[in-house]
């Protein structure tokens, strides 16, 4: 009964807190119409028969999350550099890593983080034999890449999600 | 003039260089869209929009509105959540066509079609 009236109760919570962001406000009414949305649009979602999501280790989140956002930062400032140095003969290309990872959620967030980080680019992912290939606008070694990605995300990420 | 006009200086110089900081990231992503050599490097380049461009432009407007309003506006956060979420969306279904196209003109640059993709 619970099951089918709440099939994901923390994506229900966190539409929830959505609501109240956007509505800036605590009114019973506000509150309210939020829950209903966030228990509406959770058994939406539901119709969709997703693969369940187990997040474990919540502390394991956070060191990924602070980790990203230096990764961007930094990133960012790597990439800023390159477009702006003028007539610089630039290494790009293609690189396959092997991964360990295979849950489905745990494959988003890696998504996510790779496009995310600028100059790294997820490009198609071969599930049979599990190997991801990422666009690298500077490469200068791809057994560097290989072992970034694996060591930085991907360990973390089958701690959290495996 | 306007309501801007309420807000105490330093936190029109706080807000005035968020924005520019925001603005010159975006700035470079362009600059790089048109500047580098092929479309995958060309990709690489709005991201900087998506991430510290969009970061300075939140961190700005959460200054300006909360300094105005006298108490913590920061649903600003919900783009850069909502961003981060469809970015690699876009990003993926360009880099994939792109990919397509390449490999159906049999272009030597790309790497092979794996079996299982």
């Amino acid at each position: 009964m619970i099951r089918r009236w709440f099939p994901h109760p923390v994506l229900s919570v966190l539409l929830l807190l959505i609501w109240l962001l956007l509505k800036q406000s605590l009114a019973p009414g506000t509150i309210l119409l939020g829950a209903l949305l966030g228990i509406a649009l959770a058994r939406m979602y539901d119709l969709l028969r997703p693969p369940k999501a187990r997040a474990h280790d919540f502390h394991l989140l956070g060191v990924l999350f602070v980790r990203v956002t230096i990764d961007i930062f930094r990133s960012n400032l790597a990439v800023a550099r390159i477009i702006l140095a003028r007539n610089r003969s630039l290494n790009s290309g293609f690189v396959a890593i092997p991964l360990d990872l295979t849950d489905r959620h745990g494959l988003a967030v890696l998504a996510c983080i790779i496009t995310s980080t600028p100059g790294t680019i997820w490009v198609s992912y071969d599930s049979s034999a599990n190997i991801l290939l990422i666009h690298v606008l500077d490469l200068a070694d791809e057994q560097v890449w290989i072992d970034t990605i694996k060591r930085r995300y991907e360990r973390l990420l089958l701690g959290i999600f495996q | 003039m306007n309501h801007l006009d309420a807000l105490p200086p330093w936190a029109a110089i706080l807000v005035a260089v968020f924005v520019l900081l925001g603005a010159l990231f975006a700035f470079i992503g362009s600059v790089g869209l048109l500047r580098l050599e092929n479309f995958y490097q060309r990709v690489h380049a709005p991201t900087l929009g998506t991430t510290l461009g969009t970061f300075f432009m939140l961190a700005g407007s959460i200054t300006c509105f909360s300094v105005l309003h006298g108490r913590p506006i920061f649903y600003e956060i919900l783009i850069g959540v909502f961003l981060t979420l469809t970015t690699p969306i876009t990003l993926m279904l360009l880099v994939r066509a792109a990919l397509y196209r390449d490999r159906e003109e049999g272009s030597q640059d790309v790497p092979r079609k794996l079996p299982g993709e």
